[in-house]
């Protein structure tokens, strides 16, 4: 092939939900591309299947039928461990409803992956602090999730994704628990990090404010894509 | 890997220091309180087997009145029974081969004077039989002589107690002491006894001569008790017989008549206390076990109350990468890591309270290893049991259900 293959193909997936009469599909037949360093956004009302997708892309859910392959790689093949060391080296999410650990300072949170990763103690702290730093908490290292704001909840959550170095960030609603200005800084922040680390981004989202940031918007309806079109950012 | 999962495991008990304590709280109580009861229960029985085999198996005691047991009934018998005599026992002695020696016993209470001291104690007003019939040895100064045993004399031997609580720890032999208005040479001193299998202390004791008790003190010419020890070799029942008929022909009981007395054994004594300690012990185990099930049932509550949040935690750490056995093997470090806290915890206060308990009941101290292991072993299966399985569970899961877990 004269062109790399692309970052993410899904070929034909489906994720179907109970059997019988009571099966739900989730995803009917997705095919997608995704070309390293996109901003994809996946809109879709609900129950579309696009935090399904989502899921699926994130191997946090496994496809019922279909290809996806990762880098040329296959994934319906692999695992449960094999899709953990995926995880852990490719990729980082970030949820609405954060997802931190309770009761455990930002920056154990951010060093949770790279504890995973089997770094070093010092080099853990250097890079989660330089996480915390990037995504504007320095000095709230020591704050549990508690004590801090959505919005600052939200940036610890950005700072763990970003610590383990991953290409591809999935995010599902990331600004979907946040006023509108918090959600702006958080778009704005995302951005800044992946014209940094030309990091492929992979955003759920139903507010078309947020989908404006993506350079390629794909709608979702009845777990099929409806429409696939790039916003004029693009280059 | 190792070393990494030890220190996530140990964080996350500080991070949920209230859940880590109550578990750690459910296997103390567990652990400690069957350690505690089978020590006790153990230090009992122990201590009845000591007593019984001071007791002697082979002594009798006779008393007047029908009741084998507590002390000579002159309240449900109606008519006061005939007490003994001091002829009653020489005819024992004479007429019963099977007996090796007899001392008669009476008993009242006094107190004690001497040297601005006194003190509120037993008085056995006996013989110079009586140490070799009750197998005690002196440990000072000498028997009651038996010019002295006939003759009344104020003399007196002393138990332990006695001459802690009169003299403290000087030589009491030679000197004299006051009972009400009588005054009373001391010629010995028991050895020390300890306390008796019903908890009352026999060395606070006195002895003195049966005639000087009954001239002096009394003023009557009644045998309470007769102590017999049985001749060696030969049995309790067969010496019971003989006395039996004996009593019956010397108080001239009719054919169609009850026994006005009783011969007591003291083997008989011996296998009952054996048996109540046995049925109590169990007692106390049964209850242990109850507690250690409601141990078990608080860690379980605990461990189950705390599944949604450990589910999501599980869900979380699968996410960033961790695969499933590693979150595993932190769960399974935890569960041990405070059940071991819990069982080390739970035996220290176990046997501590245990040794306080015997000291205070003055039974023997006998920490059994079995039992230490055995509620250690349970207390460590229930935590690890309800700490690892759910998370082996969760574990299991796409990470996405572990998250959406409510």
């Amino acid at each position: 092939m004269a062109e790399d293959p692309p970052l993410i193909r899904l070929r034909g997936v489906t994720r179907v939900y109970g059997h019988g009469a009571n099966e739900v599909r989730a995803l009917d037949g997705i095919d997608l591309d995704i070309a390293r360093g996109e901003f994809v956004a996946i809109m879709g009302p609900s129950g579309s299947g696009k935090s399904t997708a989502l899921n699926v892309l994130g191997c946090l859910d496994r496809p019922t039928s279909g290809h996806y392959l990762f880098d040329g790689v296959e994934i319906a093949g692999l695992t449960q461990d094999q899709r953990a060391l995926l995880r852990r080296h490719y990729l980082g999410f970030i949820f609405q409803g954060y997802n931190l650990l309770p009761r455990t300072s930002a920056l154990d949170n951010v060093e949770l992956p790279l504890i995973y990763k089997g770094l070093p103690r010092d080099e853990r702290i250097a890079r989660s602090l330089q996480a915390l730093e990037m995504v504007g908490l320095k000095g709230r290292e020591r704050h549990d999730p508690s004590e801090l704001s959505g919005g600052q909840q939200q940036r610890v959550a950005i700072a763990r994704a970003l610590a383990g170095d991953p290409r591809v960030i999935l995010a599902d609603e990331p600004t979907g628990n946040l006023d509108t200005r918090r959600s702006v800084e958080i778009m704005d922040l995302l951005c800044r990090i992946r014209a940094e680390r030309e990091l492929t981004i992979v955003m759920v989202t139903h507010e078309d404010d947020m989908a404006a940031y993506a350079d390629r918007v794909i709608w979702m309806v009845d777990g099929r894509i409806s429409s696939d079109k790039r916003t004029g950012k693009a280059a | 890997m190792v070393w990494e999962t030890a220190r996530l495991a140990i964080r996350a008990i500080f991070r949920n220091a209230l859940r880590s304590f109550l578990t750690v709280l459910g296997i103390v109580i567990g652990v400690a309180s069957v350690i505690t009861m089978v020590t006790v229960g153990q230090g009992s029985s122990a201590q009845v087997t000591a007593d019984v085999a001071r007791l002697g198996t082979n002594i009798l005691m006779v008393r007047p009145g029908r009741t084998a047991m507590g002390p000579p009934s002159n309240i449900s018998g109606g008519a006061q029974p005939r007490s003994f005599t001091l002829r009653d026992v020489d005819r024992l002695i004479d007429a019963v081969p099977q007996i090796a020696t007899a001392a008669p016993v009476s008993s009242g209470s006094t107190t004690v004077v001497a040297g601005g001291e006194n003190h509120r104690t037993q008085i056995t007003a006996t013989d110079a039989r009586y140490l070799e019939a009750s197998d005690w040895p002196l440990a000072l100064g000498r028997n009651f002589a038996d010019a002295e045993a006939r003759a009344g004399a104020a003399v007196c031997i002393l138990g332990e107690t006695v001459r802690q609580q009169i003299f403290g720890d000087a030589d009491p032999v030679g000197q004299s002491l006051r009972l009400e208005s009588l005054s009373c040479e001391v010629i010995g001193v028991l050895t020390a006894r300890g306390a008796s299998s019903f908890g009352s202390d026999q060395d606070d004791v006195l002895l003195m001569p049966i005639r000087t008790f009954q001239r002096r003190i009394v003023g009557n010419t009644d045998v309470g008790t007769i102590y017999v020890r049985v001749a060696d070799g030969v049995a309790t029942e067969d010496a019971t017989t003989e006395i039996t008929y004996l009593l019956r022909d010397l108080r001239r009981i009719g054919p169609a008549e009850e026994d006005d007395f009783s011969v007591l054994d003291m083997k008989q004594l011996a296998s009952m206390l054996t048996q109540i300690t046995g049925v109590l012990t169990g007692l106390l185990a049964a209850v242990a076990a109850v507690s250690l099930l409601v141990g078990g049932i608080g860690i379980m509550n605990i461990m189950l109350v705390s599944v949604t949040e450990r589910t999501r935690e599980i869900g979380i750490r699968l996410a960033v990468g961790a695969q499933s056995r590693q979150v595993l093997l932190q769960f399974l470090v935890e569960a041990v890591v405070l059940s071991l806290l819990g069982g080390i915890l739970g035996s220290v206060v176990g046997l501590a309270l245990a040794a306080v308990a015997a000291h205070f009941m003055a039974i023997p101290f006998t920490p059994d290893p079995v039992v230490v292991v055995m509620a250690f072993a349970f207390s460590a299966l229930v935590g690890v049991l309800f700490g690892y399985f759910p998370a082996r569970r969760a574990a299991r899961l796409d990470p996405i259900e572990a998250l959406r877990r409510e």
